[in-house]
């Protein structure tokens, strides 16, 4: 309707759309510029190089950091496959026809999401060997447990997620097909919820990464140490300030950051999602 | 000779709704069967409840010779192994999107009826060249058309060797020009000899390959017979109005606005 165009009352611009949003554009970077600027003149460069990035404690750093990014990799490896298992199968339980069985998961999920993973590592390393008289060796194993039951809680919730979106003409068609409601649940919706589910379920991976920092909590020999550990010792050696905390930060990226890459490269293969 | 179908008195509510109030319908050995009717009238439900995708309030249902629903006692049948004999083939075609067009035309045949990956593979190839697909089995139910999709799907179902097969709306989702390859292969099939309940608004093709129409309305059957009587020559005022509304949708009245002509 060319009358509105045209009409008297029509506020009158003074840029095109085009200049408008040229203008946007410039305000923002002109506000990163100023912001960089006063960061830059304010900060004390001499104190930040000694405390904040020491380069002489960052290399001595170094060798370390090899066997340590592999041990938290393990941690979480290990962790996420039990968390994993476990969150399907409480999953499974909250959508059960059998009530009890909702009761127990809801349960166990609302009971591990609501308190500290601290608390957990803890219990399972030190007071479930007492209650129980169980003794695990392995920090791995310690580690994968307390962790794993953790995650097992916010896994749950996301694959029961995606369970429920897979649409409804999936499961009649498998239905009706002859499959069991079992048979259909292993074939059809399972293997579609989990295309569903790969991006959130990626940042429970890169959420269970950074938990991994609380195994030194169970008492690490040397060739246990994690990542956060080595960043600890180098914090507590007394030169170089804060810097083993930059560094560790910087190897918790380099693991993390891929496994980004990795799920948006899955999730294009498999199409993302069932449509 | 033994009904395919035959219900006696079904019953279909949805809480204080009553979506089917009294069904009687034999389908024997053979017969197509076109269910035709307005939205809403209860088609699919009726279609679903002959394999128990919708659990019958009350009545009889017996498919097959197995007694799914009835009204003295609650059967313990093995469902499963009824549908496995029924193909169902839906409006939205419901391909497992997981899976290739042969996987999706192999899986039940293995999981289900416990046949050898080889021979379910032979038996899926075979029913795709036979709806037109022999060349897709690797593609993916996305990269294909409506169309394809839907004879995928067709292929599936009939890869168990149904003895019954049952259409909900098969061409309803899909682009006018694709509505005929669909149609011809369910022609076919009917040619063949293939037991068939087809909930359908192609007036075309219930004229001319249905063996009886059965107009629904209201959740009851209000007119049956041949097509040739049905479609051609209606009795009852529903069901003319309803085919003119189909077959004539520019003269028809507006519903609630007032009209000369009656
Ligand atoms: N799961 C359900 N819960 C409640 N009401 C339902 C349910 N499924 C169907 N209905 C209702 O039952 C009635 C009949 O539905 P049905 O799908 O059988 O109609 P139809 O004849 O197939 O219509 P259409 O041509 O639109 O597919 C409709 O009023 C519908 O709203
Ligand atoms: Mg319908």
């Amino acid at each position: 309707m060319t009358s509105t165009l045209n009409s008297p009352t029509r506020r009158r611009k003074k840029f095109t759309p085009r200049q408008r949003a040229a203008l946007s554009r410039g305000v923002q970077y002109g506000i990163l510029l100023v912001v960089a600027v006063i960061i830059a003149l304010t900060a004390d460069w001499q104190r930040i190089s000694s405390n904040l990035f020491n380069v002489e404690v960052a290399l001595r750093m170094l060798p370390q950091l090899p066997s340590a990014a592999l041990n938290t990799i393990i941690y979480t490896l290990f962790a996420f496959a039990l968390g994993l298992a476990l969150g399907i199968i409480l999953a499974l339980m909250r959508l059960s026809s059998v009530a009890l069985y909702r009761w127990i998961a809801t349960l166990w999920i609302e009971f591990f999401r609501g308190i500290p993973a601290l608390l957990v590592v803890f219990t399972v390393g030190f007071a479930v060997p007492i209650a129980f008289g169980v003794r695990i060796d392995s920090i791995t194993a310690k580690a994968a447990i307390a962790l794993g039951i953790v995650s097992s809680a916010y896994i749950a919730e996301t694959i029961r997620a995606g369970i429920q979106a897979v649409p409804a003409g999936q499961i009649e068609a498998a239905r009706s097909l002859g499959m069991s409601p079992t048979r259909t649940m292993l074939t059809v919706t399972l293997p579609q919820a989990f295309r569903i589910v790969l991006p959130p379920m990626t940042n429970e991976l890169i959420l269970l990464t950074k938990d991994t920092s609380l195994v030194y909590l169970l008492g690490l020999s040397a060739s246990a140490y994690d990542l956060t550990k080595v960043g600890r010792d180098a914090l507590n050696s007394g030169t170089g300030g804060l810097t083993g905390l930059f560094v560790v930060g910087a190897a918790y990226l380099c693991i993390t950051i891929p496994l980004g890459f990795l799920a948006r490269w899955l999730e294009r293969r498999t199409g993302g999602g069932s449509r | 000779m033994n009904a395919v179908i035959s219900m006696t008195n079904l019953r279909k509510s949805y809480g204080d709704l009553e979506v089917l109030s009294g069904i009687d319908l034999t389908v024997s050995p053979g017969e197509v069967v076109c269910l035709i009717g307005p939205s809403g009238s209860g088609k699919s439900t009726l279609l679903r409840c002959v394999n128990q995708l919708e659990q019958a309030t009350s009545g009889t249902v017996t498919v097959l010779g197995q007694t799914i629903a009835s009204d003295d006692h609650e059967p313990d049948i093995d469902i499963d192994d009824v549908r496995a004999r029924v193909g169902m083939v839906f409006q939205q075609f419901n391909l497992f999107s997981h899976m290739t067009v042969l996987e999706n035309c192999t899986i039940a045949q293995r999981k289900v009826l416990g046949r050898s990956k080889p021979d379910a593979e032979r038996i899926a190839q075979e029913n795709l060249e036979r709806v037109g697909l022999g060349d897709r089995g690797d593609a993916n139910p996305r990269q294909l058309s409506g169309g394809q999709q839907q004879r995928v799907a067709i292929a599936r179902a009939l890869s168990m060797d149904p003895q019954l097969m049952l259409f909900d709306e098969p061409t309803s989702a899909l682009d006018p020009e694709l509505v005929g390859d669909v149609l011809s292969v369910m022609r076919e099939l009917a040619e063949q000899g293939m037991t068939m309940l087809v909930v359908t608004h192609e007036m075309a093709f219930a004229r001319d390959v249905a063996d009886r129409v059965l107009f629904m309305d209201g959740g009851v059957i209000v007119e049956e017979g041949p097509a040739s009587q049905v479609i051609s020559n209606p009795q009852e005022e529903r069901t003319r109005q309803f085919l003119q509304r189909v077959l004539d949708p520019t003269h028809t009245p507006v519903a609630g606005k007032e009209h000369k002509d009656s």
